[in-house]
């Protein structure tokens, strides 16, 4: 870290309440800032990765809506599973993955998490509780209904936890599998990330609602609606209802109202997304707003972060060079693996 | 012991593997306390609890994206489809999640997905199919479906204990028929490997390679044909598709050099051409006729009496085809 700054007594007593009040420590909030620092850093690797040929296939951002990933994974307990969608790599992050792990799978080598079977964050890990996605949104849904199934069979105080996207939210699992959660009532929590969009989509071609927690109530549970990007909302409101699937008292649905600030994948310009409406969310940047939030509860003062910052992208420098002299898979191996054989 | 039926032996299996392993469990519409629409799961509600015999909302994909979750995290479900047609409501669920999730990241998902196939019951369009090519063709599961009660249930033992997904599909026709009852031998661990075909009945003119109800079919056509032509028909049951028992079913066309494919499943598409293939690929020259295939007509199944009977293979087509087999 940098020179020894004197550290700002608190100029806002409110705002250094804040992560108190919600039992988060200074450590967790440097914790937090790091994750959400990396998260960026490793989608901002990943896009150049992109724009130099690097990757075989395509390149999805979550710049924009790292808080809601990296808060909500935040209030989970290490055994607990995650089922990471499109714009969840900093809960990937979270749950305890390396970058460099992220980055050769969407580099496609032997060496990732898929062993090149798989691109982007398609990747699950079952030693840290994740669960992959499909591209085909909305399965994880029932699936990580199923895994707190499991949990709730076997009397084990552990939750699930998956998100599914403004645009997803209107297939057919999010009903089945909500509902069977709800029915059974599963430790099990929903956090739809309303981005604005779905690929060039408005929310408003999706659904009438205006907030998509009141879906909640069609399944008799709790629901809310946050804002996602200011970290300490999500975790204010993720923390209790992780907490009442821990008690046994069954799932929520919460939405994190957030904003998708690049195209939908990199080759994407997002040229229909109103200029406004972008300028009004870069203002709201989930990480300078929780930056800010440090500086003035004097957690961090700005040198702390900046080098912070500075010594994440050097971290991802190395990591990306780490990942790119990875092998891609001999052709020889590619029929393995399509069942599982003998003793796991 | 009085013989068993192909449902009770269905029954017999859940409940021997759910007694032997706690991590089993069954899921599905009505399947508890009502005991499920063709009661598979007769009495094991009373036995086992509501947690282990557990009713479903009306939702397949739910259901088995359910099982998909429990068995990533350790459980080893067998998911009940009131009728196999409303697979296809969970389909994503199966060809997208299950069967890739091994592949992709190497989580073992072993998941049994069973329930009613077939028709020659006048249940119509949607209460009759036969849909493992749907499956077959797909990476990653594996699909059985047997023809007798000691097949039904050493299968769906081994079923359930693969670390893999397992389209296990049982004919509703085979459930209560007498003529199919069998005295099973006792000892709750005579499983019957996935991936072995069975000759059940042999024969060095001519074999029919079949599976799931048509063996019967198959059977008594080549008893009319001993008893009427004098010419030996060997019965191939393939009893799983996949993994497909490639040298039993070369090693009878090796003998007989005369193919009869036959299945009860729409025949474009069908499993039967790829038996048929491979048959074409590896055993060539000791055919004596072109392979022949014998399938249901290219239409859904239909309701009335006379379009069924018309639709799907029966005693007497499989006789005639016999016939221009053994005469080619
Ligand atoms: C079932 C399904 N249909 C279509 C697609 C193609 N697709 C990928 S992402 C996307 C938009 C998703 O929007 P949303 O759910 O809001 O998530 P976001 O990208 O905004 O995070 C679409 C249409 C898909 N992956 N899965
Ligand atoms: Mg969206």
């Amino acid at each position: 870290m940098a020179e020894k700054a004197p550290r700002a007594a608190p100029r806002d007593k409110a705002a250094r309440r804040r992560h108190e009040t919600l039992g988060l420590t200074d450590a967790d909030c440097v914790r937090l800032f790091e994750l959400l620092v990396t998260t960026r850093a490793m989608d901002d690797a990943v896009a150049s990765l992109y724009r130099r040929g690097e990757l075989p296939g395509g390149a999805f951002s979550s710049r924009g809506q790292e808080a809601t990933a990296v808060g909500s994974c935040f209030c989970l307990n290490k055994n607990d599973v995650i089922g990471p969608v499109i714009r969840n790599s900093g809960a990937i992050l979270t749950q305890g993955l390396s970058p460099v792990a992220v980055l050769r799978n969407f580099l496609g080598r032997a060496d990732s998490p898929t062993r090149g079977r798989d691109g982007n964050t398609h990747l699950g890990c079952m030693d840290l509780g994740i669960i992959a996605p499909t591209s085909h949104l909305g399965t994880l849904i029932p699936v990580c209904a199923g895994a707190a199934l499991a949990f709730k069979s076997r009397g084990e105080a552990r939750v699930a936890l998956t998100w599914i996207g403004d645009g997803a939210a209107s297939i057919g699992d999010f009903h089945e599998g909500l509902n069977i959660a709800a029915v059974w009532r599963l430790p099990f929590v929903l956090i739809i990330e309303n981005n604005g969009w779905a690929y060039s989509t408005p929310t408003s071609h999706q659904t009438l609602l205006a907030d998509l927690s009141r879906r909640a109530e069609g399944y008799g549970i709790p629901g809310a609606s946050f804002d996602g990007n200011d970290i300490l909302e999500v975790i204010a409101h993720t923390r209790p209802a992780v907490e009442r699937a821990r008690a046994g008292e069954g799932p929520t649905l919460l939405e994190a109202r957030t904003f998708r600030m690049k195209g939908h994948a990199e080759h994407d310009d997002a040229s229909y997304v109103p200029r406004e409406l972008v300028e009004h969310w870069k203002a709201r940047d989930p990480i300078d707003g929780f930056e800010r939030y440090l500086h003035e509860s004097g957690v961090l003062t700005p040198d702390e972060t900046r080098a912070l910052r500075a010594r994440v992208a050097a971290d991802m420098e190395r990591m990306e060079r780490e990942a790119l002299a990875s092998p891609f898979p001999d052709a020889g191996t590619v029929a393995a693996g399509v069942f599982a054989e003998g003793e796991a | 012991m009085p013989p068993t039926n192909y449902i009770e032996a269905i029954t017999q299996a859940i409940d021997e593997e759910m007694a032997r392993d706690d991590r089993v469990f069954c899921l599905g519409e009505d399947i508890g306390k009502f005991g499920g629409a063709f009661k598979a799961t007769k009495g094991l509600f009373e036995k086992y609890g509501a947690d282990r015999v557990r009713d479903t909302p009306l939702a397949e994909s739910g259901i088995i994206g359910v099982a998909i979750g429990a068995a990533l995290l350790g459980m080893r479900p067998i998911a009940e489809m009131q009728f196999i047609d409303f697979i296809s409501c969970g389909f994503n669920q199966i060809v997208n999640q299950a069967a890739k999730i091994h592949y992709r990241w190497g989580a073992r998902v072993p998941l049994v997905i069973r329930g009613p196939c077939g028709g020659m019951v006048r249940g119509g369009p949607f209460h009759s199919q036969s849909p493992e090519a749907w499956f077959t063709h797909t990476a990653g599961l594996k699909v059985v479906a047997p023809s007798t009660p000691a097949d039904a249930k050493g299968l769906l033992k081994s079923a359930v204990r693969d670390d893999n997904p397992v389209i296990y599909l049982e004919h509703k026709w085979l459930y209560r028929r007498p003529s199919v009852r069998q005295e099973l031998p006792p000892g709750a661990d005579r499983l019957v490997p996935i991936g072995r075909a069975e000759v059940k009945r042999p024969g060095r003119d001519a074999t029919v390679i079949t599976y799931s109800a048509m063996v019967h079919l198959a059977l008594e056509a080549a008893e009319v044909i001993q008893r009427e032509d004098g010419a030996a028909v060997e019965v191939v049951d393939l009893r799983t598709l996949v993994p497909l028992d490639k040298p039993t079913l070369l090693d009878s066309v090796r003998r007989t050099s005369r193919v009869l494919v036959l299945h009860e499943a729409a025949k474009t598409g069908g499993f039967g051409g790829e038996v048929a293939a491979v048959i074409a690929e590896e055993a060539f020259e000791h055919l004596d006729a072109p392979v022949r295939r014998l399938a249901a007509l290219d239409t859904p199944v239909p309701y009335a009496p006379t379009l069924e009977d018309a639709a799907l293979p029966s005693v007497g087509k499989i006789v005639a085809a016999l016939r221009e087999l053994l005469a080619y």
